[in-house]
């Protein structure tokens, strides 16, 4: 018993310390101010060189903190707000900013970088939140296999017998794409329910999640929906990760069907480090920082400074007239909505 | 020694469990339960779980049961080959599983049609199974290996026939495994996410993706934090209830080289053809992927495992290291304090027991949310402050390995005829050396057979990880898995699949090597 309990003891010591010697450090906790921590969504991706430019700029280390999606993120910011784990936060859409608004998560903070940012991207006068990017939830389609080629062009069209059994959209209830699609349908439809109620009747599909939509349902995954609510970004992205190499995306934009996604950053209430937190948000909007996101996030820079690389110039439309909401109005509406579109939808 | 479990759970479970539900419910206290407990929605919700659980249970029973004999009767090497293969499943996230099987029901017409499977409750169900095949045959079929045949072979030759020798003599020598069994499956059922959103449709909701939905979609944690006191007290109940089945028959058996089997041939070909069809079918659609490049077939996705594509924090090749690093900690650590506690268990002082099985099983049955937002909130102050410290991954896989260790040895450690440590102690040795020599010997099985568990487990968790804070280099291969699949493009789902099938593959050595690290006690004394 001693033997095996010592050398499984061991056993964890041991591992414990391969694998930790170079990490044991703890976040947040940096009176000296040469780290700076940054919450963020498991979707977050930025160059390596990007961050040692910041270094180099700044001497301010950053270290990076996923924690789930972006629903999982703001829940997790408002738990641990009287001890929170970062100094910055970065990943509140609109959808969720009023949320963490009324929670009090943020200090405000105005960046000089602000004058680039576009204007329309400012939600909140009091900065407390910093816009970085942005993207449009739209919907999808495989070009080449809507039937008799016909391309939609207005939401309505979706209703239209002869896309009947085509759409396949996320639930509001579980997914972030599936509620800002319901939010373009309130914002972009004389009468929403009504418009659902024809879409039931054209025999929409409903998954639970972005990725069992697009791979489990859309053409895209080996599925027969030729429709799909996705990004307006997933036309490029279909190019560069395409196998073998393709010229032209095979997929879509219907542009009438977007909803705009913004993403912003937040110096945390408590940060342990808020001047590194400014430093690190002025950065976010530095053309270093922007012209990175695209190839990384599939999202566009919020800074008109910023120059989009080629693919995403070549193979995206970035909607001129994307459908918007006020954070508060999504706030204030979004259950009740969401309990309503179950009871058409699924009802 | 006794401490280490409570100290364990204490502090990685229950505090940030505690905490973050009396969080949650603030003010509001136990009215916010009893609030939402009014809804309709939640009370079809409760039903929903606890029916959808007990079918599950009795049709991977009904499935896994003669797979556990026939692996039972195999050689030794054998047994541990079937058993490392059949954990395949614990590593595979359910959005890879659920694109398999969505694939075969389209290649054989039952995503529509009058027997449609998409999205309805059989989905689910066929899920479960799949998923929870390995716990049957692991556990009932490491404790079948141990029985002595010669008791039911006396039957049989008393006159009793086949069937009522098994009925009689056999069936009630296993009762303990199968309790055992049974209760995890039932409680990995209870807690199904990915099935249940996935495969289930949009219309099913279970105590687990209602609390998911709460916490993370809604931002309600108050509604969160009620429907997880709904689900720990449910959880609670029903272990009470398999805990006391299960100590109302113990059945002392003595360790044999001879086993009970199902000696018909037709019956093994019966289930590996049942295996095949479960566990194979699904898993060769996802090789077969993993291995289609646009050019063809070819490794093209494998190799590009070890370059970092930007939608990665890290290199996958990175993200499987983490994997494999996370799982020998979480292993290690349920293993040392699950071969403690299940000697508690069997034959510590008798509230030290139930309080031990009960408080050990419980994260197997806890929300994913729970579990990994109470860490966060919990441990967030010294001398505590674990919440942003890399290894609370492994601590958060080892709650769930824990049970798995405990659940596979105390069923053997029961089954120890007492006779044999009584004339041990005739023959003078010490309590000390009968532990050691008897005990730990013959529990050893069932420690490794959870550790295996433990390790699987662990590979594949994707629920308290995905909530825990992370940084770049500490990303999991299930995690790394599901940002592969979160962008589109053939290259990346190409990725994916081949990530999936080097877990597969990954898995099933390790558990294999785990087990194969104490053969030459198995099946003997």
């Amino acid at each position: 018993m001693k033997t095996l309990s010592l050398s499984l003891l061991a056993v964890v010591v041991l591992t414990a310390a391969c694998g930790g010697e170079d990490r044991a450090g703890e976040f947040g906790s940096d009176p000296g101010g040469t780290t700076v921590t940054l919450m963020t969504h498991d979707s977050f991706a930025i160059s390596d060189s990007v961050w040692e430019a910041f270094t180099a700029e700044t001497g301010v280390t950053v270290e990076l903190l996923q924690v789930g999606d972006a629903g999982a993120m703001v829940s997790e910011a408002i738990l641990t707000k009287d001890a929170p784990i970062a100094d910055v936060i970065f990943g509140v859409d609109n959808t969720f900013l009023q949320r963490g608004l009324d929670a009090a998560l943020f200090q405000p903070y105005e960046s000089p970088n602000l004058d680039r940012v576009f204007d329309e991207l400012k939600l909140d006068d009091d900065n407390r939140v910093t816009p970085i990017s942005f993207g449009d939830v739209c919907v999808n389609y495989w070009i080449d296999a809507l039937p008799g080629a016909a391309v939609p062009t207005t939401l309505e069209d979706l209703t239209n017998e002869r896309y009947a059994g085509q759409l396949v959209v996320q639930s509001p209830e579980t997914s972030s794409p599936g509620l800002a699609f319901l939010l373009a349908t309130i914002v972009g439809t004389d009468d929403w329910e009504q418009f659902w109620a024809n879409l039931v009747a054209n025999d929409v599909s409903i998954a639970a999640g972005w990725e069992d939509a697009y791979y489990g349902e859309f053409i895209a995954g080996g599925g027969e929906r030729s429709i799909v609510v996705s990004y307006a970004s997933s036309p490029p992205a279909e190019v560069i990760f395409a196998d073998p190499p393709i010229d032209v995306a095979p997929t879509g934009v219907l542009l009438d069907s977007c909803f705009r996604q913004i993403e912003f950053a937040g110096v945390l209430a408590g940060a342990a480090n808020p001047s590194g937190a400014a430093a690190l948000i002025d950065f976010m909007l530095t053309d270093t920082f922007q012209e990175d996101v695209p190839l990384n996030m599939f999202v566009f820079p919020a800074s008109q400074s910023a120059a989009l690389p080629p693919e995403f110039v070549e193979h995206t439309t970035v909607p001129i007239a994307p459908h918007i909401m006020d954070p508060a109005e999504i706030e204030a509406n979004r259950d009740a909505w969401v309990d309503r579109w179950v009871e058409i939808v699924l009802g | 020694m006794v401490l280490l479990p409570i100290m364990f759970i204490g502090l990685f479970f229950l505090f940030p469990v505690g905490t973050v539900v009396g969080r949650g419910l603030g003010g509001e206290g136990l009215d916010a339960v009893g609030e939402l407990m009014r809804s309709s929605r939640q009370r079809s919700v409760l039903w929903f779980t606890f029916w959808q659980a007990v079918v599950s249970t009795v049709l991977t029973l009904a499935v896994a049961l003669p797979a556990a004999a026939t692996v039972g009767g195999l050689s030794d090497r054998a047994r541990r080959v079937v058993r490392s293969l059949v954990t395949v499943p614990f590593v595979l996230p359910t959005v890879v599983v659920a694109g398999a099987f969505d694939e075969l029901f389209f290649a054989t017409g039952l995503d529509s049609g009058a027997f449609r499977l998409r999205h309805t409750v059989w989905a689910i169900l066929i899920a479960h199974i799949f998923f929870n095949y390995a716990v049957v045959v692991r556990v009932v079929g490491t404790a079948w290996a141990g029985l002595d045949g010669r008791q039911a072979e006396a039957a049989r030759v008393l006159g009793a026939s086949r069937w009522w020798a098994w009925r009689e003599v056999t069936l009630p020598l296993l009762r303990p495994a199968i309790s055992s069994a049974s209760a995890i499956v039932f409680l990995f059922s209870f807690t199904s996410f990915g099935a249940v959103l996935i495969l289930g449709g949009p219309r099913r909701a279970t105590l687990e993706t209602e609390i998911y939905r709460y916490a993370v979609s809604r931002t309600d944690l108050t509604g969160a934090a009620a429907l997880a006191v709904v689900q720990l007290a449910a959880v609670l109940a029903l272990v009470a209830v398999s805990t006391w089945l299960e100590r109302r028959r113990p059945a002392p058996i003595r360790m044999a080289r001879s086993t009970p089997t199902l000696r018909s041939r037709s019956g093994r070909w019966i289930n590996a053809v049942v295996a095949s069809a479960l566990l194979g079918v699904p898993l060769a659609v996802l090789v077969e992927r993993s291995f289609s490049t646009g050019t063809g077939y070819g490794l093209g996705h494998y190799e590009a495992l070890g370059t970092r594509v930007r939608q990665l924090p890290a290199p996958a090749t990175t993200a499987l290291w983490n994997s494999v690093h996370y799982a020998v900690l979480a292993t290690a650590l349920a293993v040392l304090i699950g071969v403690v506690a299940s000697v508690v268990v069997v034959h510590g002082r008798s509230g030290w027991r139930r309080l031990f099985d009960l408080g050990l099983t419980l994260p197997l049955g806890t929300s994913a949310v729970t579990i990994g937002f109470g860490m966060l909130v919990a441990l967030d102050e010294p001398p505590v402050d674990f919440r942003t410290r890399w290894w609370i991954i492994p601590v958060a896989h080892a709650l769930v390995g824990v049970p798995f260790v405990v659940r596979t040895m105390v069923p053997l450690l029961r089954s120890i005829d007492p006779s044999i440590r009584e004339a041990a102690a005739v023959l003078g040795a010490s309590r000390r050396r009968i532990r050691r020599e008897i005990d730990l010997v013959i529990g050893a099985r069932g420690a490794l057979v959870g550790g295996g568990f433990a390790f699987a487990v662990s590979l594949g968790e994707f629920g308290a990880t995905s909530f825990l804070p992370r940084r770049p280099d500490d990303v999991t291969a299930p995690v790394a898995l599901f940002r592969l699949l979160s962008t589109p493009g053939d290259l990346l789902r190409g990725q994916a699949m081949a990530l999936a099938v080097v877990l597969m593959v990954l898995v099933s050595v390790s558990v294999f090597v785990i087990e194969s690290s104490h053969g030459t006690t198995e099946g003997s004394l």
